[in-house]
């Protein structure tokens, strides 16, 4: 039975990798008792899919999974016993039952929603607010990353500010997060003047297209 | 403080590497309620976590310690150097993962020392936790600053930053410290006072209470206990019973080098190989049964998710019941798809029963540890073991599937001749041969040699260490002979072995020269790429000592050597009984067979065949 697990990865952890976050899968699974369905031939891998890695140190909201279970427990004890055996840093949202045969998950994800928040609510929201205006009236954003010229602006898909209850502010951002390209939201916070440790990225959500036929 | 450390870790750590080391949060981590605590120790591991976190030593403490009610146990492990920076740029001291508390608050810090090479990280953890470096400069209100572990059996070095240290296994033994210390805080006594108490507990050696005198040629002359000159050595502890293996392992959420369930199946070695210092310190035998092993294997399996099993033991295939064992483990891999590891099969007793119980299994390395190419010196060592049967073990497991096989040979050996060493590379190439008609193409071997360290306690503690040059022509000489064999070849860097010499044989006023290497910025010396001999070097210069009074020099029968006031159970006698042994090439079969009177059996007023078994 393929399942989709709808799920929350924060706190400590946020420096998981999608390889490792893979394995507290399996592990999950072996701890809740039940199987996982491996492939065939010499090296059986566990089948599990992700939609789409989550960098090191963001949040995610509402990540998610396909995992391919034998037998077909109830999805509401599924829920519980994964829940129970699951590391601190992940939660499950809700779980769905997906036919066997639908499109796999990273081939539907095009874009992600982030909400960026800001460490000091002491920031000047005027001015951030002045140079999202202009970032985002710039035609091209020549930028550098690993040793690649690439141009982040067609990358931003979405971009604003908000300041919510209290003096905290957070910026809202579209970015595309398909196998062709991919927006990193850091990459936006250096342009706007910010670092590393003036923000936390969290990614709210996955949108889903319609798969190619 | 906790608060402060949080928010500079929700801020700060995104710009480290491997971040995820200082997170915390494995699953089966135990976070108690620190107020409400009455004594709290910190494990503390002085390599990374990814090092740290799997080490069974720490693990069983962990679980022994979080046990009780009235004790707390959390970890921490040495910041890589980016963190380290890091944190000092920010004031923020070294905390523990648990509940994110800084070193200075704990009653008491347990440094986990299985290798010498962590000595100059000990002195980082000290200093990023603001507690002072050296025993002598701490005052009541610094924890007890105390170590076990293997290194441990050669406390002399780094004896000056230790307040105790732990000389044998810890399972007891650290329950009567914390119920040390416990009272201790309740009756507010001072620091002198509970060590003391602590100097009067079996197997906790304080160094400050044992003075050392030399001769004007630098040899020792005394080591004197200053309060009770009749305590001339301190003895170390082991526990008669091995206790429940722990099963709740932490699970750890990024990579580290082995994630899997290691059960213990037998602690102490009867096979008595003369350079071998765990199978000298860790007598006498104690396995668990097989009962035991499985029950817990099955319950370790289910607690963590783990998709690989592994016994460990020094000689895995000698355990009475490994047969019984093996077929359970098989049973218990099959249901759960999970691989299994078998480190320290022995040529001797790896039977085709045993054998027969892998059938099936996908194979991985298999390892044979010949040690010497040749039988004669084998005999020396007492490796008895005969060409013959390494290459029946070899042909078997060949049969049966296995296509990489990995060999463990040692040079530098007492007499060693270059017929010893040409014996190597024909066993090599022997074993080639019969690989290649059996199986073909798919065969790998691997061969690791390492240059034989005399470490204290065993047979071969008054030897000296080989020089550069010769150790350099044996290696020549084996890789020449190998050359066109495709046989890979390990070998160690003369520098870093030499770095394990001194601080394995070291006295205490290597101390000196361990602090200065440190504050030349020696820091994880066992990371080939951070070890820097020069650093050492130009601290022996700094110290005015002689790194070769340690390294070269053989020791006089009758010298009083750094680590003679401690004791591993088994006297002096029988280590140069073994000596001398070995000079005449003589073996000394398998203990269980034959007693060696090995001082065992006699200083601990035990019987080594009671303890053995259990039902």
């Amino acid at each position: 039975m393929r399942i989709r697990i709808v799920f929350s990865k924060t706190a400590n952890l946020r420096y998981t990798s999608i390889l490792d976050v893979q394995k507290i899968w399996e592990r999950t699974v072996r701890r809740a008792g039940f199987y996982l369905q491996y492939s065939q031939g010499f090296h059986p891998q566990a089948k599990i899919q992700a939609a789409n890695p989550l960098p090191l140190g963001y949040d995610g909201l509402e990540e998610l999974v396909d995992l391919w279970l034998t037998g077909g427990p109830a999805p509401d004890l599924i829920v519980q016993q994964l829940s129970e055996a699951l590391p601190d840093g992940i939660s499950i949202k809700r779980i769905e039952i997906v036919p066997e045969n639908a499109p796999s998950l990273p081939k539907q994800v095009d874009f992600s929603d982030y909400c960026i928040r800001l460490h000091d609510s002491e920031q000047d929201f005027a001015g951030i607010l002045e140079k999202i205006k202009s970032l985002l009236a710039r035609e091209t954003l020549p930028r550098t990353r690993n040793g690649k010229n690439y141009d982040l602006r067609p990358l931003i898909l979405d971009l604003a500010a908000e300041r919510i209850s209290g003096d905290s502010i957070e910026i809202y951002l579209r970015m595309p997060s398909n196998p062709g390209k991919t927006g990193r939201p850091e990459e936006v916070m250096f342009e706007l003047g910010f670092e590393w440790q003036d923000f936390q990225i969290v990614r709210r959500r996955l949108i889903l297209g319609e798969p190619e036929p | 403080m906790t608060q402060t450390i949080e928010t500079f870790l929700n801020r700060y750590l995104v710009t480290v590497s491997k971040p995820g080391r200082y997170a915390g949060g494995e699953f089966n981590q135990i976070v108690k309620d620190w107020g409400k605590t009455a004594v709290r120790l910190a494990l503390a591991f002085p390599d990374t976590y990814e090092i740290g976190l799997p080490n069974l030593g720490l693990s069983i403490l962990y679980d022994q310690v979080n046990r009780r009610d009235d004790a707390l146990a959390e970890r921490v492990y040495c910041p890589w150097g980016d963190m380290q920076d890091l944190m000092r740029n920010h004031q923020i001291p070294l905390f523990s993962l648990e509940n994110k508390v800084p070193l200075k608050d704990f009653d008491v810090i347990g440094f986990t020392l299985p290798y010498e090479s962590l000595y100059t990280n000990l002195l980082s953890m000290l200093d990023l936790g603001g507690i002072p470096l050296r025993s002598s400069q701490r005052g009541e209100e610094d924890p007890l600053i105390i170590a076990g572990g293997h290194a441990c059996f050669n406390p002399e070095p780094i004896s000056p930053f230790l307040d105790a240290f732990v000389i044998g296994e810890g399972e007891e033994v650290i329950h009567e410290i914390l119920d040390l210390v416990k009272a201790h805080k309740k009756d507010g006594t001072t620091r002198r006072e509970l060590l003391r108490k602590l100097d009067d507990i079996p197997g906790l050696y304080i160094p400050s209470f044992f003075e050392v005198f030399y001769h004007s040629n630098g040899l020792i002359k005394e080591i004197r206990h200053v309060i009770k000159p009749e305590k001339h050595t301190v003895t170390k502890r082991f526990v008669k019973e091995l206790p429940e293996p722990v099963t709740n392992f932490l699970v750890p959420n990024i990579q580290t080098v082995n994630e899997r369930v290691s059960i213990e199946i037998m602690r102490g070695c009867s096979r008595g190989c003369r350079f071998c210092q765990a199978g000298m310190i860790t007598r006498p035998i104690r396995e668990r049964s097989a009962n035991q092993v499985l029950a817990a294997l099955k319950s370790a399996t289910e607690s963590t998710g783990f998709e690989e099993i592994s016994l460990l033991s020094l000689s895995t295939s000698d355990h009475s019941q490994i047969t019984e064992i093996m077929q359970g483990v098989m049973e218990i891999s099959q249901a759960r798809q999970l691989a299994f590891s078998l480190p320290s099969l022995r040529v001797e007793s790896f039977t085709p029963e045993l054998i027969a119980t892998m059938a099936g299994k996908r194979k991985g390395n298999f390892t044979i540890a010949p040690e010497a190419g040749s039988q004669a010196l084998r005999s020396r060592i007492n490796k008895s073991i005969s060409d013959e049967e390494i290459m029946s073990t070899a042909t078997q497991i060949f049969r049966m599937g296995w296509t990489n096989l990995k060999l463990y040979f040692m040079i530098g050996f007492p007499d060693e001749t270059d017929e010893d060493i040409q014996g190597i590379i024909d066993l090599c190439r022997q074993i080639k041969a019969a690989g290649k008609r059996l199986i073909g193409g798919r065969l790998k071997i691997h061969i690791s040699v390492n240059t034989l360290i005399p470490k204290a306690h065993t047979p071969f503690q008054w030897l000296p260490f080989s020089n550069r040059e010769e150790t350099a022509r044996k290696y020549r000489l084996i890789s020449d002979g190998l050359r066109k064999t495709g046989i890979q070849i390990d070998r160690p860097d003369f520098r870093h072995s030499l770095l394990e010499v001194w601080l394995s044989r070291g006295d205490r006023r290597l101390a000196d020269v361990i602090e200065t290497a440190w504050k030349n910025g020696a820091k994880f010396d066992a990371w080939n790429e951070n070890f820097d001999s020069q650093k050492w070097l130009a601290a022996f210069q700094t110290c005015n000592i002689d790194p070769e009074f340690y390294a070269s020099r053989a020791r006089e029968m009758d010298e009083i050597l750094p680590w003679d006031h401690i004791s591993s159970g088994i006297s002096k006698n029988f280590l140069i009984r073994e000596y001398e042994k070995s000079r005449q090439g003589e073996i000394s079969p398998d203990c269980r067979s034959v007693c060696h009177a090995c001082g065992i059996q006699s200083n601990f007023m035990i019987s080594c065949s009671e303890l053995r078994t259990r039902a």
